[in-house]
């Protein structure tokens, strides 16, 4: 065993990028909600990126080490420290057995990812590692971490063991040893509580009354309490339809927008269902998906419209930042 | 009938057939999902059927490799973008493949405790229709059903073949948890709950059955394709087959 939990937190659940291929089949992907975070979490410690995060929820864990480890955390700001010295995001960690990893007030964001080299070590249920919450299917048991709990870490990729060779030999006596490199800041997004999120047109942007698209566009939208992994409620300006019209039920994605009767957005997110009847009147973005994900109740987000075609060169823009992440951390490591 | 091609965001293309729900429609979307199981498309990462719809989803990255990789020198593709890309692989891939047949055809029996507590929207759907609620148990228990789709939730049926008589709107606000076994009403679509959820449906009635077994190898009690009848039970039946099955 590796790790144990102390105090699992508000919401501590092993996750990974989704269970994709059974969506047919009504199993819903699940997956972390930041998926940026998870997989720089996964490449700072020398992981595939497919291995599985742990996703902390507003008010973070305590987990004391049994061994020593090489971790990362990305994400939102969840005030990690180790015997009372604050740990750094976005970079390699090498923590001693027996310490104690400690996580305070959440400063920015609402969710931090915890990597480990070797991955959390929890089955494969469907080709993924990550928990299904309200199914109990997947992650650690089916369900969020509790007291006592023990995680174990997979092995080590060669990267990994390099790693933790280099950091491990720089310091005996501090408790954990932060890398002196981490990720540039040009690749931290600027998690606020007040995100502008680009949005491309639903495929029903057209069955809303002119008023409801520019208000869409316009007005700020609060994060309401009723918001989880499945799905953000957002209240501001009502938005309706020409005329009463019913979909027929279609596929859904992360990020869909969808509006219900009643006229308030709701924003489909990590567990959303694998389809719906309400029209959708916008898709959020891919490379804006964290920034809606880190947000909490009370926060205010804005819409701003791109067309796909800039979605889409973002997202390959990102895809290739990350790309040079994983050839840097490489280079430095070899 | 002519498939039309919409994008759902940055990842996926919707492939409609028609606007409207037919046994048509829905034996076009088979056809597309069994295709897509024997000639997969580069950078695909699944799809998923519903009535009029096959959405399928791509990884961006993926596909842009395999475009660079293959078509950059042949065509001026440059100016595509992945979406168009992926679109024209899918006409190809449809226009090359030959039909090929579905499976055998299965009824599934599903018992229905209507009404009371377990079906409080019983009384709302009867008031739209302008019918008793006996009325509507008799119509939503006579009717012979095909599951179109597996979504929303694992295991939900979608089930078509409802009599218009007894169609409801989905209810103004989502509720934020509508119990495992709920038999509901969406439009001209009925469907049953595998698990608590939240959900617009009006309900009617609820099922002792489980939908969802997430412990067997096909873990949907049901699949697209499947005809379904319904039967009335009493409350007093439904807590002996809750009782039975634990």
């Amino acid at each position: 065993m590796t790790v144990r939990v102390i105090r699992p937190g508000l919401l501590t659940s092993v996750q990974d990028a989704g269970r994709y291929g059974f969506q047919k089949h009504g199993v819903i992907v699940s997956g972390v909600m930041d998926p940026l975070a998870h997989r720089i979490a996964n490449l700072l410690v020398g992981n595939e990126e497919t291995q599985a995060t742990l996703e902390m929820t507003l008010k973070g864990p305590s987990l004391e080490f049994l061994e020593d480890a090489l971790i990362s955390i990305c994400g939102g700001d969840l005030s990690p420290s180790v015997e009372g010295t604050p740990v750094p995001l976005w970079k390699p960690i090498f923590l001693k057995k027996g310490s104690v990893l400690d996580f305070g007030p959440c400063r920015t964001g609402i969710r931090a990812y915890l990597a480990i080299a070797g991955g959390w070590d929890v089955p494969l249920i469907m080709n993924s590692r990550s928990t299904y919450l309200r199914a109990g299917i997947g992650g650690f048991q089916g369900r969020a971490l509790k007291v006592g709990d023990e995680l174990s870490a997979g092995t080590r990729t060669r990267l990994g063991e390099e790693m933790v060779k280099r950091l491990s030999s720089q310091s005996a006596r501090a408790a954990f040893t932060a890398a002196e490199w981490g990720v540039a800041q040009e690749m931290v997004p600027n998690y606020t509580s007040a995100p502008v999120i680009r949005a491309i047109r639903g495929n029903q942007y057209d069955w809303f009354t002119q008023e409801s698209q520019i208000a869409f566009y316009s007005e700020p939208y609060k994060v309401t309490p009723q918001s989880d992994r499945m799905g953000y409620r957002l209240d501001g300006p009502t938005l309706e339809l020409t005329e009463p019209m019913e979909l027929i039920s279609e596929a859904v994605a992360f990020g869909s927008v969808q509006v219900p009767a009643e006229g308030k957005p709701i924003v489909l997110l990590a567990d959303r269902q694998t389809t719906g009847g309400y029209p959708k009147i916008a898709q959020i973005a891919t490379i804006d998906l964290p920034l809606i994900a880190q947000t909490k109740p009370g926060d205010t987000i804005r819409f701003t419209e791109i067309s796909r075609e800039e979605a889409e060169w973002l997202l390959l823009d990102r895809e290739n930042q990350i790309r040079q992440l994983k050839t840097g951390i490489l280079v430095k490591n070899t | 009938m002519e498939a039309t091609f919409q994008p759902l965001g940055d990842q996926a293309v919707v492939v409609q057939f028609g606007t409207t729900m037919s046994l048509e429609a829905y034996q076009q979307v088979r056809r597309v999902a069994l295709i897509l199981d024997r000639h997969p498309i580069p950078g695909m990462v699944e799809y998923i059927p519903a009535y009029t719809t096959i959405t399928i989803f791509y990884n961006p990255q993926a596909l842009y490799d395999w475009n660079q990789k293959h078509t950059a020198r042949e065509r001026a593709e440059e100016s595509d973008t992945l979406y168009q890309v992926m679109c024209n692989l899918i006409r190809e891939q449809l226009k090359q493949a030959t039909v090929v047949s579905a499976g055998e055809e299965r009824t599934v029996e599903i018992p229905v405790c209507y009404g009371g507590e377990l079906g409080p929207d019983l009384s709302d759907v009867a008031a739209l229709n302008q019918i008793t609620e006996q009325e509507v148990i008799n119509i939503h228990a006579g009717g012979d059903y095909l599951v179109y789709m597996i979504g929303f939730a694992p295991g939900f049926p979608y089930i078509g073949g409802m009599s218009e008589r007894i169609a409801a709107p989905r209810r103004k606000s989502p509720r934020l948890s509508i119990p495992a076994g709920s038999v509901g009403i969406a439009g001209k679509q009925t469907g049953i709950y595998p698990m608590e959820t939240p959900g617009g449906w009006q309900i009617i009635g609820r099922t002792p059955l489980r939908l969802f077994r997430p412990e067997d190898d096909t873990p949907s009690l049901l699949q697209a394709g499947d005809r379904v009848r319904f039967y009335p039970i009493s409350m007093e039946e439904y807590r002996a087959f809750e009782e039975g099955s634990s």
